[in-house]
């Protein structure tokens, strides 16, 4: 009986020695950067990477003093996902702060820059934010999901626990290097993608064996065929990790510092940049996240997915046409012009397969409309892809030259960037965990339906404030800039456009204030959710067994 | 059970399923929605379309150049085009300005609406992108960056004055820059820290701000003399020649508080601004001139001459 009860241990097998390798050689450059550093920034970062590497090495100590990582394989590895759920509700609350905080400085910039505290300047915040919510609540949703739905959908366990794991603390652990980079001034200037040579290498690390986790369980699992969730995830992971290593091709300029030089140069490396960034949209926010509701939407209102065929017909041609359509952030700049039709063309042949996920999660409701009526998890889910439709719409529309001559450069482009990080990318990952926390800690349902009603009314309310004020503010700029009076002179200059924003700017942070004020709505529900009150709840979750189901 | 023939059909919708099943999920086998698949070859077709008329498909590896299409756009040529057509239709203005500022002043150009509003409005556009990040929007000036609506010059108000402070700027690069330096008394330790708040009594004395003080009619005056009446002028008035401040004028450049004025005795202010010849055109500084000139505080040339003579101009000009 007790041997029976007894967890299985993985032993000090080849993962735990290349662990404890890698951790023993990021310790040695850390003492060295922290010594001999190139720089100030670097020898003061140095001592907290090291720090990371040395709780890595008690870690190991400690796990395979035990006899190993736990593994059963009769059972889905739920630990890595708990925690995965968790990460992303902290960094979810996290990021969207510090867009609050952000937009705060733009509305009242004399009132909020502070000479004594570089480090909470508006330059070091903001990448703080975009890389906050994109790469540490995104991540931590895709990361997490993914491990869930891949197993379930395989039937069968992660293909390596102790990778998972690594998988799951190393992207931590790059968070904080990156977060902490920002705000000690260290970037090399490329958008989403600030984070320096040595967080990159490590990135590109914990990404291999990020890929080989899920190939490798996707190898062995127990059904014929492989679901159209995975497919979505596999091309996110594929397609970031090419995206990743290419665009940050890089040159330290010391092994000890922590600045670089990029192997691209000029109107080369903008391309290269703006590859990368316009399909850090398509293959991180849109694919991965694509994933998550073609998974959890079906699940939840527990109806067949719409078309087997639009799923395959629209990823195939999602995955194809995305990448080529990123020039579309150069028009009129120094980028060929024959390059800039090829990124509109491109963009506006992206409209229809975008919109074949859209209709794949609205039809899946077929049969289940009445759900979107009593259940406040539906509804977000659904209106989530509603602002999916929405902004792949507006996508194509703002890269027509013609209109991206107004748009560029205005704040339509972060309203249009918002509606769809807010609406879609923030509800699918916050139904996916209202969903998944009470299957994870076999809970009946989340503590209570109106605190999660009350989130999807307020943050509702906050991204319509959000995006309606910035499609105002945006047109109107750009209105302004290209104003000229009947004598050819400018109508009106730069400050005065800055000045005319400021209303704008307040409401876009009332809206972000009312975004937050839900996060945090949540937060509370969760954890009240796993401490296990949910006696009273009306909230209802299937439950979801963490037993592998043997074949039929 | 799951590779059989045996058709799965949902119930709701009566639609045939693919037979699999993930995790308790189904796939419906719904054809693509035709309207879906229209636009999106219509998509397609106009993609291409379009390709045919633009610039579109880069050359092969080793060869140059790519099809410019039936249409032979090309942006670049059309922004040179449009900034050619807008100096053509400017020129005449700009030159008819320049004729006229050299050969009447600004009573020329005032004197001709057309060219009046010419000026004005190529000034207001110079000015807000050039001058308004210091002297604020509509030139109300800030602390340390001087207001350019009221009548107080430090380097002259005339028409010609103002053209030539824009042009080689003050304390610029410029090797005929206006320039001058005031000491930085407490910083480089000229005076000690008693003394400077002596001579800040003295000349918050003589602007009225204060009632007298022993320590500024006595220390204060005695340093006063000695070190500030140079430039400032015995009866404070200030001095155009270098730029030094009418004290008593109840304006004050960097403020009027005790705090401020002992700190600019302290550290002597060193106010810079560009020598915009560098970077503007001859017909945008005239406009610019005129423009700030015009503001509200320019001054005709025999009262700026007898501001210079005897810094009392009274009379008929200063009523």
């Amino acid at each position: 009986m007790s041997a029976l009860a007894q967890p299985k241990r993985s032993g000090f097998d080849t993962s735990a020695m290349a662990m404890t390798a890698v951790c023993l050689l990021g310790l040695v450059w850390s003492i060295l950067a922290a010594a001999n550093g190139a720089d100030a920034a670097m020898r003061t970062q140095s001592w907290l990477i090291g720090a990371g590497f040395l709780f890595g090495l008690l870690a190991i100590v400690g796990i395979y003093g035990e006899g190993g990582v736990k593994t059963e394989p009769t059972e889905y590895n739920e630990s890595v996902v708990k925690a995965g759920a968790i990460a992303s509700m902290f960094w979810g609350v996290v990021g969207i702060l510090v867009g609050v905080v952000i937009a705060a400085q733009l509305a009242f910039p004399a009132l909020l820059s502070w000479d004594a505290f570089p480090q909470l300047n508006f330059g070091r915040l903001r990448p703080l934010h975009t890389s906050g919510v994109i790469f540490a609540f995104g991540g931590n949703v895709l990361i997490a999901t993914s491990f869930y739905v891949v197993q379930r959908t395989c039937r069968t366990r992660i293909a390596s626990d102790a990778g998972a794991w690594f998988v799951f603390w190393g992207y931590q652990f790059f968070i904080v290097i990156a977060a902490t980079g920002y705000l000690l001034g260290i970037t090399q200037s490329k958008e989403y993608a600030e984070p320096e040579w040595y967080a990159d290498i490590w990135l590109t690390l914990v990404w291999v064996v990020y890929l080989l986790v899920f190939l490798v369980t996707l190898a062995k699992r127990k059904e014929p065929h492989i679901y159209v969730a995975n497919w979505f995830y596999l091309a996110f992971i594929v397609t970031i990790a090419m995206l990743h290593v290419i665009n940050n091709l890089a040159m330290p300029a010391s092994l000890l510092g922590s600045r670089s030089y990029s192997a691209f140069a000029g109107v080369q490396d903008a391309l290269t940049q703006w590859w990368y960034g316009h399909n850090a949209v398509g293959f991180f926010l849109t694919a991965g996240f694509l994933a998550i509701m073609y998974y959890f939407i079906p699940k939840r209102v527990d109806r067949p997915v719409y078309s087997y065929r639009l799923s395959i017909i629209h990823f195939w041609s999602l995955i194809f046409i995305y990448i080529w359509a990123g020039p579309h952030h150069l028009h009129y700049t120094a980028l060929p012009e024959w390059a800039q039709t090829l990124g509109m063309t491109f963009s506006i042949m992206l409209w229809m397969p975008s919109w074949g996920g859209m209709i794949n999660g609205l039809m899946t409701l077929s049969g289940a409309w009445d759900r979107l009526r009593t259940d406040p998890v539906v509804r977000m889910l659904v209106i989530s892809v509603a602002f999916y439709g929405m902004s792949t719409f507006e996508g194509p529309v703002m890269s027509i030259r013609a209109v991206n001559s107004l748009s560029h450069y205005t704040d339509w482009t972060i309203g249009h960037v918002h509606s769809g990080a807010l609406g879609w990318v923030g509800f699918i990952s916050f139904g996916a965990l209202y969903c998944m926390i009470p299957w994870l800690w076999k809970r009946k349902g989340m503590y209570s339906r109106a605190l999660i009603e009350w989130h999807f009314w307020v943050a509702t309310l906050g991204i319509l404030l959000y995006i309606t004020s910035m499609w105002v503010s945006g047109i109107m700029q750009g209105l302004m800039w290209r104003a000229y009076n009947s004598l050819g002179f400018l109508e009106y200059s730069f400050v005065e456009t800055v000045e005319a924003m400021q209303p704008y700017y307040i409401i876009r942070m009332l809206g972000g204030v009312l975004y937050l004020a839900g996060a945090l709505l949540m937060a509370w529900n969760v954890y009240k959710t796993i401490k296990g009150d949910v006696r009273h709840t009306e909230d209802v979750a299937q439950p979801q067994s963490h037993k592998i189901q043997p074949a039929e | 059970m799951a590779e059989t023939d045996k058709k799965d059909i949902d119930a709701h919708t009566g639609v045939e399923t693919t037979g699999h099943e993930w995790d308790g999920i189904k796939e419906l086998n719904n054809p693509l929605p035709r309207w879906w698949l229209w636009v999106f070859y219509a998509s397609i077709v106009w993609s291409v379309i379009y390709m045919i008329f633009m610039p579109a498909i880069p050359a092969l590896p080793g060869m140059q150049g790519y099809t410019p299409g039936l249409r032979d756009h090309t942006e670049r040529e059309n922004v040179h085009n449009a900034l050619a057509d807008l100096q053509t239709a400017r020129e005449p203005q700009f030159e008819r300005l320049q004729q006229a500022a050299a050969e009447g002043g600004i009573e020329a150009i005032e004197a001709d609406p057309e060219l009046l509003r010419f000026a004005l409005a190529a000034g207001d556009s110079a000015f807000g992108d050039n001058c308004a990040t210091c002297h604020g929007e509509g030139g109300q000036g800030a602390i340390g960056y001087p207001n350019l609506n009221d009548d107080i010059w430090l380097w002259g108000g005339t028409f010609d004055e103002i053209r030539h402070t824009l042009e080689v700027g003050i304390r610029s690069d410029h090797p005929e820059a206006r320039y001058s330096q005031m000491p930085a008394y407490g910083a480089d330790g000229l005076l000690e820290r008693q003394e400077i708040n002596a001579v800040a009594d003295h000349v918050m004395t003589l602007a009225g701000l204060i009632e007298p003080t022993e320590a500024g009619e006595t220390t204060g005056a005695e340093i006063y003399e000695f070190q500030c009446a140079a430039c400032h002028g015995v009866d404070a008035t200030g001095d155009r020649m270098v730029g030094a401040p009418n004290l008593v004028d109840n304006y004050w450049l960097y403020g009027s508080e005790r705090e401020q004025i002992v700190n600019s005795i302290w550290r002597g202010p060193f106010g810079v601004m560009p020598n915009w010849g560098e970077r503007l055109n001859d017909p945008t500084i005239t406009a610019l001139a005129a423009y700030v000139y015009l503001l509200g505080g320019g001054e005709p040339d025999e009262f700026a001459e007898a501001a210079l003579l005897d810094r009392d101009p009274g009379g008929e000009a200063g009523q």
